[in-house]
């Protein structure tokens, strides 16, 4: 189980990366939505994937019997959902924004903050 | 439903019973405060007047509070508290030590003279935007970073700081501003999403996520787990944070766009946070991967800090000029982790402090010199020196400080530097530091040249925004203050040196941060996993 969610771990984040060196500000943001989710999914995996043995301390021991699935990780994706779901919507936002105020999408034309003819420093007096 | 036990159960051994003293509180309060002052700022929204106040008065309280935990981290070592009264590593603990109590009470004092200094440069509809609430919480993000003792709670800050960033980053919406933030807001959440990948390895290799408990368990994983792969990972994350080459273009993309106190915020803190926890985790948690991954830092070091003062050569713009030099600092910071001595990380650590103090002020005053010019390009500035000589004198201070020449606080971290990377023999990164310096002192003896000597031609056009009368306090107060300070510890530098002495060497041995998480008796009892 583990070794195939390695696999689309990995295809995610393959994908994740090519949308991400995309131009295009609407593919990058396709491109960090499956990053966040790829990064979630491995989180959840380095917890263990099953779900034989419930997480629950039998009577007599003080610790979770072996082979459980450690629950922390799970802990850890849902504050990282909550985080990566905000950003998600301020980013989308600001590039909707970014389109209205700058007329492109591609990030190659966005040069207000940077001009191509920028001046160089004076010289001398 | 499970039948409840009839064994009692001894709660001691997983949970803080007795009464947390109340010294201890001092260790929260910090982040606490900055919450609760961003809360009640959000409340008075609408009176634009009440808010500075309010502000001023919470960065204040923010600086006394960081003053008395470094005092008292001083005098008893490292302060743990823990969340919820779970022990840890079950908890989330709060550790400050000298390094993050020194860091922390620095950025507090850098905010509270650009907070007084945003009285003049954020108008009524600024602040009607949440400037001073986005302020607050990006001090809680900023102070909770470096006083927390729980790597993911380290990333939980990283993000608050983060979010509170972008707020202030497009306050005004102007083009130029959504232009830069977008590629800032893009970049840095792609370096924290790798932040967030790299603890995800650690928790499964680590199986814990406390970093004094990470710094006890790496001697005993070192022979099976791969850890100078996630050392590597750590590394190019925090790089990116941090705006080191090559993950650095970020920086001059973004950083000259919003209002000039935040620019100043920015340039003084948030790259210090990336090489705070760079610091933390490879000199703390993983020193022997640091080692053998010394040299990628340090190429990487060199040419940070050669591209950063070329970059300030080539600009135009004071306020990318800045931005440059905030680069330049990254690389030299960066070279006392690739050393990695105490020595060279006690370097690390003063130019940090010095670079958030002289960072920020530069930025201040490009901010009022192209307010009294009228321009940010030093093509259109001029005639400074003959209008306010004592403004003068203050930049010429930070130009000095922020190239590293004496009797500045510059100077000091770079000597040490330099010291420590002679004494292991890398000479072509005493070189590169150097010939770094020596292209700023260029760049910024350009700066002075034609901005402040060079007389200015016609009478100088009006910068928009607030009307502040010559000599108002808003002004010369934080500017003054930061004067002072750079001049004090650049002629007074030996408590200060002291100080980040024994920084570095509790990180390098971290014994007494590891004994203030997890006291003598819970490592005896035996009550960790």
């Amino acid at each position: 189980m583990e070794a195939l969610f390695a696999i689309l771990i990995g295809l995610f984040f393959a994908a994740a990366v090519y949308l991400l060196l995309s131009k295009h500000t609407v593919r990058m943001l396709l491109g960090i939505v499956l990053l966040g989710n790829a990064v979630n999914l491995l989180l959840f995996t380095t917890g263990r994937l099953t779900r034989e043995v419930p997480p629950i301390i039998p009577t007599g021991m003080d610790q979770l019997p072996a082979g459980t699935a450690n629950p922390l990780p799970q802990a850890l994706i849902l504050t990282a959902i909550v985080i990566s779901f905000s950003f998600f919507a301020f980013l989308l936002v600001l590039t909707y924004r970014a389109y209205q105020e700058l007329g492109t999408d591609n990030t190659d034309e966005m040069r207000l903050a940077e001009p191509r003819d920028e001046e160089r420093p004076p010289m001398g007096y | 439903m499970a039948t409840p036990s009839t064994v009692p159960v001894d709660l001691s051994a997983a949970l803080v019973l007795a009464p947390v003293p109340l010294a201890d509180w001092l260790v929260v309060l910090p982040v606490a405060s900055m919450i609760a002052f961003g809360a009640l700022l959000m409340m008075v929204r609408k009176s634009v007047r009440l808010q500075g106040t309010i502000a001023i008065a919470g960065l204040a309280l923010l600086v006394l509070l960081d003053a008395g935990l470094l005092w008292r981290v001083m005098v008893h070592g490292p302060v743990t508290m823990v969340m919820g009264r779970w022990l840890p590593p079950f908890g989330i603990a709060f550790t400050a030590d000298l390094f993050g109590a020194v860091m922390a009470l620095v950025s507090a004092v850098v905010a509270l003279a650009a907070g007084i200094f945003a009285l003049t440069d954020i108008d009524a509809s600024g602040r009607r935007y949440g400037f001073f609430p986005f302020l607050m919480l990006l001090m809680a993000g900023v102070t909770g970073a470096f006083l927390t003792g729980d790597i993911f709670n380290l990333y939980v800050w990283f993000e608050v700081l983060l979010i509170a960033s972008f707020g202030l980053l497009i306050l005004g919406s102007e083009p130029e501003q959504i232009d830069g933030a977008l590629k800032y807001a893009i970049l840095n959440l792609i370096g924290t999403t790798l932040f967030l990948i790299a603890v995800g390895y650690l928790y499964a290799i680590f199986g814990t996520l406390n970093m004094a408990d990470i710094a006890r368990k790496a001697g005993t994983l070192r022979e099976t787990a791969p850890l100078t792969t996630l050392t590597a990972l750590f590394i190019f994350a925090f790089a990116m944070k941090a705006a080191a080459f090559p993950v650095n273009f970020w920086l001059p993309a973004s950083y000259h766009t919003p209002r000039i106190v935040v620019s100043a915020l920015f340039g003084g803190l948030l790259t210090k946070i990336g090489i705070y926890a760079l610091i933390r985790v490879t000199v703390m948690l993983l020193p022997v991967e640091r080692e053998e991954l010394s040299l990628m830092i340090a190429v990487s070091a060199a040419l940070t800090m050669l591209i950063g003062a070329l970059g300030a050569l080539a600009q135009n713009d004071i306020r990318k000029l800045v931005g440059y030099l905030v680069i330049a600092g990254i690389g030299n910071m960066m070279a006392g982790v690739a050393i990695g001595t105490p020595a060279a990380v006690s370097g690390a650590i003063l130019y940090a402090l010095n670079s958030v103090a002289t960072m920020t002020a530069l930025y201040l005053v490009a901010g009022e010199a192209a307010r009294l010019a009228g321009a940010w390009s030093l093509s259109g500035l001029g005639g400074l020196y003959r209008r306010a000589p004592w403004f003068s004198a203050a930049s010429f201070a930070f130009f000095l400080a922020a190239a590293g020449l004496p009797p500045l606080a510059g100077m000091w971290p770079k000597v040490v530097l330099l010291k420590a990377s002679l004494d292991i023999g890398a000479w072509w990164l005493a070189a590169s530091i150097l010939v770094s310096a020596f292209v700023i002192t260029l760049a910024l003896g350009r700066v002075f040249l034609l901005a402040y000597w060079r007389p200015l031609s016609g009478p100088a056009p009006k910068m928009p925004g607030e009307d502040a009368p010559a000599g108002d306090w808003r002004i010369v107060l934080p500017l003054g203050a930061l004067t002072f300070l750079v001049v004090l510890f650049g002629l007074l530098p030996e408590p200060l040196l002291d100080l980040t002495q024994r920084a570095a060497t509790n990180l390098a041995d971290p014994a007494a941060y590891i004994l203030s998480v997890f006291p003598q008796s819970a490592i005896e009892r035996g009550a960790l996993p």
